[in-house]
């Protein structure tokens, strides 16, 4: 792996690592299966590069781009909680739903950006650096800052109501916690986040396309298991940055699987959704497989 | 004088070895495998190999995933190729938003201009971009309709909203279209399941199916030949792969030729120095005709003889 496919990878994990962070808060936080990320993440790259290609700065574009992602959240908790409609089934209408929204959104299925200014462009000419370290910078910065805005979050009484919902819902209505609103926010907030990211890859990768969203949600679960199995999740903060940590080092993943050689006759490009499977499935089993071995050794 | 003469033969001495043994790295990405796209592919190898070029190929394949796609790219940076072949529109976009000092030789792109990979196409703004545009000539597409089934009043049209070509193409064949006098019936799918449907949901509104280079459609492509032999509706596409897959005809861009052409392009940067911003996009124009008789028949079609005269290849 060469310096410029770690950083690219790098690159890749945290522009997507708001995307593992909403993941983490649905599945992990609201015990939620969401899918509607598959159809979140194209919203917020169609609702910026419209707001972009309008004449929009690109900050406002990802800040638009942001509450859409807030509101295709919000309807598939509305229609969990209040329609009682299965949180899957809800994810899953509202993500076919806004492939036709994310069309009627963009007028064609791909919007370039080539060209345009971005919030990648002023990063690099801020800080300077060339794009190979500088873009993974700035996408780490932003995630930062938002790891560090939830942690607060989730430590007001809002938050650890949030936290509480998912582990004991009774416990929690018993508390008076009107248990609907905290996952149609809970459901939105995740959503918001995923939509930010779409927005920050469209901006990175020069275009907006409608089946961007293709795999989001596997490669959001992915993360945020590998992120947890490697770096722990003791305390909500810690929980957080190995989500992030996850994001990374399941693009690190990727990336070996891409830079894989082993001969022309024995893997081929055609392999790499395979190899990238057996890399994850080796990093989520090692750590069991020493816990046995040092439970034996101590035995 | 002995320095000069020295250093003069060492100077010819590496001109030499540069000529003989130049070769060259190519770094590919391709979003997935499709036998269309491979054979663009395979078309650049081959004629590059005719041309006694020594080339190595550093094959990506993202395999449908956008993030990989992207990722493909800094692989790609690291690699440092003489040359960058991006095949299909959304990996030549990562390219060129990413590298900006290395030729980038796109092909397989229906509508560059619109995908941002060129400003026009006469390509006259100053980028390392440039390649071949396998955009359909749908007047021809439509003249070819008209030929096999001349009472035709509303062509009918599967396609998948969600690809850009597809969008293009309707959009193309709506202009060419209602220039012959004729209407179009359009049913869009969302995925290859749809197809089945939509075939059915023109029956009664259309007079021929027509099915552009969707890959959605054309992935499902015996649910419309069904349906078209059971009402006897002629089915006309826009790629002759289909032709053998029981479609009745299609005049067509053949992926091949089209990565011979364009790994013409690829020696002129490469070994003759050319400057990929003064290098206008291009155009197949040399087109193929394919028929299925055996499909006419079944969809009660009689193909005329001016057709079949023409025809490249027929399959009966």
């Amino acid at each position: 792996m060469t310096s410029y496919a770690f950083f690219g990878a790098l690159e890749q994990g945290f522009a997507y690592g708001l995307m593992v962070i909403g993941v983490y808060l649905t599945f992990r936080v609201l015990d939620f299966p969401d899918l509607t990320v598959d159809g979140s993440l194209p919203l917020g790259a169609a609702v910026s590069a419209v707001a972009v290609t309008s004449g929009y700065s690109p900050l406002l574009a990802i800040l638009m781009a942001a509450g859409a992602g807030f509101l295709a959240g919000m309807v598939t908790g509305i229609l969990n909680t209040k329609f009682k409609i299965l949180h899957l089934l809800a994810s899953i209408l509202t993500m076919i739903a806004l492939y036709s929204i994310n069309l009627r959104i963009m007028g064609r299925p791909n919007i370039a950006l080539l060209g345009q200014e971005t919030v990648v462009d002023w990063f690099m000419k801020l800080t300077g650096l060339s794009p190979s370290y500088s873009n993974p910078l700035l996408f780490l910065c932003i995630c930062l800052v938002i790891v560090f805005i939830l942690i607060w979050f989730l430590h007001t009484e809002q938050g650890l109501a949030f936290l509480a919902t998912g582990n004991n819902m009774q416990m929690i209505t018993s508390q008076g916690v009107n248990t609907d609103t905290v996952i149609i926010f809970g459901v939105g907030l995740s959503n918001a986040l995923v939509a930010t990211s779409g927005a920050l890859v469209a901006q990175n990768q020069g275009a907006a396309d409608v089946n961007m969203g293709v795999g989001t949600i596997i490669a959001g679960l992915a993360s945020v298991i590998l992120g947890e199995t490697i770096f722990g999740d003791k305390t909500i903060g810690r929980a957080l940055i190995a989500a992030l940590l996850g994001s990374a080092l399941y693009r690190i993943a990727i990336g070996l699987a891409l830079g894989l050689k082993l001969g022309s006759f024995s893997i081929t490009p055609s392999d790499l959704n395979l190899i990238t499977a057996l890399i994850v499935v080796v990093a989520l089993v090692s750590p069991r497989i020493k816990r046995t071995f040092l439970a034996r050794r101590a035995a | 004088m002995k320095k000069i003469l020295l250093s003069l033969l060492a100077v010819l001495l590496c001109a030499t070895t540069v000529l003989a043994g130049k070769s060259y790295t190519i770094s590919v990405t391709q979003i997935v495998e499709h036998p269309s796209l491979d054979a663009m592919r395979k078309g650049v190898a081959d004629r590059l190999e005719e041309k006694g070029i020594d080339a190595t190929f550093n094959v990506h394949i993202a395999q449908g995933n956008a993030a990989t796609n992207v990722q493909i790219i800094s692989q790609i940076i690291g690699e440092q190729p003489d040359l960058v072949l991006a095949i299909a529109t959304t990996g030549a976009q990562a390219a060129a938003q990413k590298i900006h000092d290395r030729p980038i030789v796109f092909t397989g792109v229906t509508d560059p201009v619109t995908a941002g990979l060129v400003k026009d196409l006469q390509n006259s703004n100053a980028t390392n971009v440039t390649g071949m545009s396998d955009f359909s000539p749908m007047d021809k597409h439509v003249a070819l309709i008209q030929e096999i089934v001349p009472s035709t009043q509303a062509i009918g049209v599967i396609y998948n909203a969600g690809e850009p070509n597809s969008v293009a193409s309707v959009g193309a064949l709506r202009e060419n279209a209602a220039k012959a006098g004729l209407t179009v019936e359009e049913a869009t799918i969302a995925n290859s399941s749809g197809v089945y449907q939509a075939a059915q949901s023109l029956i009664g509104r259309c007079d021929v199916i027509y099915i552009p280079t969707d890959n959605t459609a054309i992935s499902a492509l015996e649910s419309a030949i069904k349906v078209c032999t059971q009402n006897q509706l002629p089915l006309i596409v826009a790629d002759v792969d289909s032709v053998a897959r029981g479609a009745l005809a299609a005049v067509a861009v053949d992926y091949y030729k089209m990565g011979l052409q364009t790994g013409d392009m690829v020696a002129r940067i490469l070994v003759d120095g050319a400057d990929p911003s003064k290098m206008p996009v291009e155009f197949l124009n040399d087109l193929n005709l394919h028929v299925n008789t055996t499909a006419a028949a079944s969809m009660g079609v009689t193909i005329p003889d001016t057709v079949l005269s023409r025809a490249s290849k027929i399959i009966e």
